[in-house]
């Protein structure tokens, strides 16, 4: 591949391949090999990895999948995602799958670990209690149980013992994972017209369903490739898109809104992956501990965290000095309480800052854009106008 | 129906219990008491007032005041400063009663915390909500205890050794900070022992609607019956009194043959027995409950009573292990137990009270409750080949209640529990 563009077209494929094929073919090409899926936001897939596995990231059908028999499971006050995963159980796209993690973010993904129990999908079903407790001996020493147990049910399926060496070596091709990530994030930052943030969305999201030698691979190139000049710098608005933690954005909606005068320096779309801030240590001789102490100390910051002592608001203020960022446009999942809740906090502290903001609602299959891209339009260009 | 409706000693007791509380969260600055804000799911009451502070619970602020149809105006108020239409109405509630003055159900004002004890329970919006809360009131400690969901079915040693080190660590030194009183292990203890006979009393009166007429309705009139368990009088001796006069007057009724009271006095044919799922809508309480005693339908047995504390499966609080007791208690409320948990539950209560039919009320504020709740009617309706029942209300949002719509679904659940007992009968 010679082009981002050619990367990033190979990426949407894998991203949004609802067979999970790449997946599967891994799978098959080795015996003891377990995929095991997860809900957003974060899960330490380096355990997974550890344990001759791949952790596959489950985000919903998007608006890949006509939802039929998901709508029966859910009311109509309940976010799409979940209708959408339920429909991809009962189409069996997760056919293969050996088990699922339910990481702790929210009532609906809670209960959705509940449903696949009841429909005895998967060898395993964990839902993962992230601890809201940041002290080492205390939420630690839980997280760490927890961890324990994903362990556990990975070793009953193919007995492969996780050594500090594997978990090391794991943990090694993560951090150089999140460092491509993150440097791909800082060059866009100054040159945000080498590729669109729909590029980058795709590049990223790939990483989710493909082992993650093979995506550091794609990564290299990207970030090899995304230093050379391509392109002209537009006069368009420096935003931050915030609010879509979990249920994904259609990517025509992120493609709208740069189409609409903005550059999204900053997002959160595929937090996960970026959830640990820096490296985790690879020379411990526990490096579960390790892992452990990562998420304890280096979490980046979501709305199913509460940030006693750390405020969200300050930690957006940072973001937006850091991404010199022009304006923020809080899209939200409907029916998200979580992301929906914050709103109201962060959208304060705007005010009182004097920092623009817009807000909408949008499903992961959302198909019309019109409004919101009159609606971003509009607030490109009060800003280009007035600020 | 009679329309005779004398007041039993329980509800006068009841009534003064929480006129004297209300009264006394008045008085609190005065009286120099602290108060804490926390949740009914895993509310820690015990340990609150065993540092003499008075609890203050957001969402029974928010029923009541959904009761008092002040709801609406305040969830208005929320949405004009900020809160999106989609998210949990108690929430909105809450803060729309905040921005208008914080006054409580009887008129006085409630106090300012001096503590929020985010004992979390079963309900993430918990955390999103005492976020808010954090901001309105600055400057305000905050405990946050995590209780780890029974995902596996089960509660695991490391799970309560989690809780009790937050309580030590966490929940306790604030507690401690707040009311400048030390933590008095011994006087937990005499409180947990109140708490224990008042499980046993809440056990026992839930289990007198397998008598034909049930004697009360475990839903509408449920939801009163657990009001002092759920409103700071868990553990006290006048909880132990209050229950104590509830279950003889159930009795008497019982040996009367007598079946529940209703707003309009005693419902006198007994046409369904029916368990729900899901708590009621407080907006239009009377006229709800109104749509099911007209068609003889007594609940039986409902979730909604269990949200705080589920004691019908053996768990009671053992004062001799009071902090595991209190960790226990927590993970074992309603919220807190996984699907499959919910099911057996459910299928117990359909089964052991007779049940003619299972119906949802689901809620739209409420996650917690509504995710999942179509999967559970099936695997009842599949397990137990009960007929199933679903209609749609919010919480607090008055216009989330369509009394037409509801009373459509209803007559036609009536009608087929109507038709099923005519080809049984046969």
């Amino acid at each position: 591949m010679n082009t981002l563009k050619e990367i990033a077209a190979l990426c949407e494929d894998l991203a949004f391949d609802l067979s999970f094929a790449r997946a599967r073919e891994w799978k098959s090409q080795e015996a003891g090999r377990v995929v095991v899926g997860h809900m957003p936001i974060y899960f330490p897939r380096e355990i997974i990895h550890a344990a001759n596995g791949l952790a596959v990231g489950i985000l919903g059908g998007g608006d890949k999948k006509l939802i039929i028999k998901g709508d029966a499971y859910y009311q109509s006050y309940i976010c799409h995602m979940p209708r959408s995963i339920v429909e991809l159980v009962l189409d069996k796209h997760f056919e293969g799958f050996d088990g699922f993690i339910f990481p702790s973010i929210c009532d609906v993904i809670r209960n959705l670990s509940g449903m696949f129990q009841l429909m005895g999908e998967g060898k395993f079903v964990k839902y993962l209690d992230l601890p809201q407790n940041f002290k080492a001996h205390i939420g630690g020493t839980f997280y760490r149980h927890e961890l324990q147990t994903v362990m556990d049910e990975v070793f009953k399926l193919n007995g492969v013992v996780i050594t500090a060496e594997r978990l090391n070596h794991s943990i090694g091709l993560f951090n150089l994972n999140r460092r491509l990530i993150c440097q791909l994030y800082d060059i866009r930052q100054d040159f945000p017209w080498r590729m669109t943030a729909a590029d980058l969305y795709h590049i990223v999201r790939a990483g989710y369903v493909i082992p993650v030698e093979e995506h550091n691979g794609i990564l290299e190139q990207a970030v090899r490739l995304i230093q050379q000049e391509t392109g002209d710098p537009m006069d368009k608005i420096r935003v931050l898109v915030m609010g879509a933690f979990c249920e994904q954005p259609p990517a025509g909606l992120i493609r709208t809104i740069e189409l609409a005068g903005c550059y999204i320096v900053e997002d959160d779309f595929l937090l996960g992956a970026r959830w640990i801030q820096g490296d985790i240590g690879t020379g411990s001789a526990d490096p579960l501990e390790a892992i452990t102490s990562a998420y304890l100390e280096k979490s980046t910051f979501s709305s199913s965290v509460y940030d006693v002592g750390n405020p969200k608001e300050a930690r957006l203020l940072d973001l937006i000095r850091k991404r010199k960022i022009d304006g923020v446009i809080f899209a939200a999942p409907s029916f998200c309480d979580p992301a929906l809740l914050d709103h109201p906090i962060l959208q304060k502290e705007c005010n009182d800052k004097n920092i623009r903001f817009i807000s909408f609602l949008y499903s992961e299959n959302t198909g019309q854009f019109k409004v919101i891209k009159e609606q971003v339009g509009t607030f490109s260009d009060s800003i280009k106008l007035w600020d | 129906m009679s329309k005779e409706v004398a007041k039993e000693r329980s509800m006068i007791i009841q009534k003064e219990m929480m006129t004297r509380l209300f009264r006394d969260l008045g008085n609190a600055r005065e009286t120099g008491k602290k108060v804490v804000y926390t949740f009914v799911p895993g509310n820690i009451s015990e340990l609150i007032l065993s540092f003499d502070m008075l609890p203050v619970y957001p969402e029974i602020n928010a029923l009541q005041s959904g009761m008092r149809k002040k709801s609406g105006g305040y969830i208005r108020d929320a949405e004009q400063h900020g809160h999106s239409e989609d998210v949990c109405t108690y929430v909105k509630c809450d803060v729309g009663m905040m921005l208008n003055g914080n006054i409580g159900p009887t008129g006085e004002k409630i106090p300012s915390p001096d503590l929020l004890l985010l004992s979390y329970t079963g309900c993430f919006t918990f955390l999103k909500w005492f976020e808010t809360l954090e901001r309105l009131y600055p400057g305000v400690p905050v405990a946050l205890l995590h209780t780890p969901y029974q995902e596996a079915h089960k509660i695991t040693p490391e799970m309560t050794a989690y809780m009790v080190k937050q309580l030590k660590e966490e929940v306790i030194p604030k507690m401690e900070k707040v009311s400048g009183n030390k933590y008095d292990e011994e006087k937990l203890k005499a409180i947990l022992r109140n708490s224990s006979q008042v499980e046993d009393y809440i056990v026992k009166i839930f289990d007198t609607t397998k008598h034909r007429p049930s004697p009360i309705d475990a839903y509408f009139a449920g939801v009163y019956y657990i009001g002092p368990i759920n409103s700071g009088f868990r553990g006290t001796p006048e909880a132990v009194d209050y229950y104590a006069e509830l279950y003889k007057e159930i009795l008497t009724r019982i040996d009367k043959k007598l079946g529940p009271i209703t707003p309009e006095g005693e419902m006198e044919e007994e046409r369904f027995r029916l368990v729900v799922e899901g708590p009621p809508n407080w907006t239009h309480f009377r006229e709800f409950w109104k749509l099911f005693y007209d068609m003889g339908a007594v609940i039986v047995a409902s979730s909604y009573t269990k949200v705080g504390g589920v004691y019908d499966m053996g768990f009671r609080v053992n004062p001799d292990k009071p902090l595991e007791s209190l960790a226990e208690y927590c993970m074992n409320c309603y919220t807190n137990l996984n699907l499959e948990q919910r099911v057996e539950l459910l299928s117990k209560c359909i089964t052991d009270y007779h049940a003619d039919g299972f119906l949802v009320n689901s809620i739209k504020s409420c996650n917690s409750f509504s995710a999942g709740q179509l999967m559970i009617m099936q695997q009842l309706e599949r397990k137990l080949e009960i007929p199933v029942g679903f209609i749609e209300s919010d919480l607090v949002d008055p216009r989330y209640f369509s009394y037409s719509n509801i009373k459509n679904r209803l007559e036609s659940f009536f009608q087929m529990l109507e038709q099923r007992k005519m080809i049984v009968t046969r």
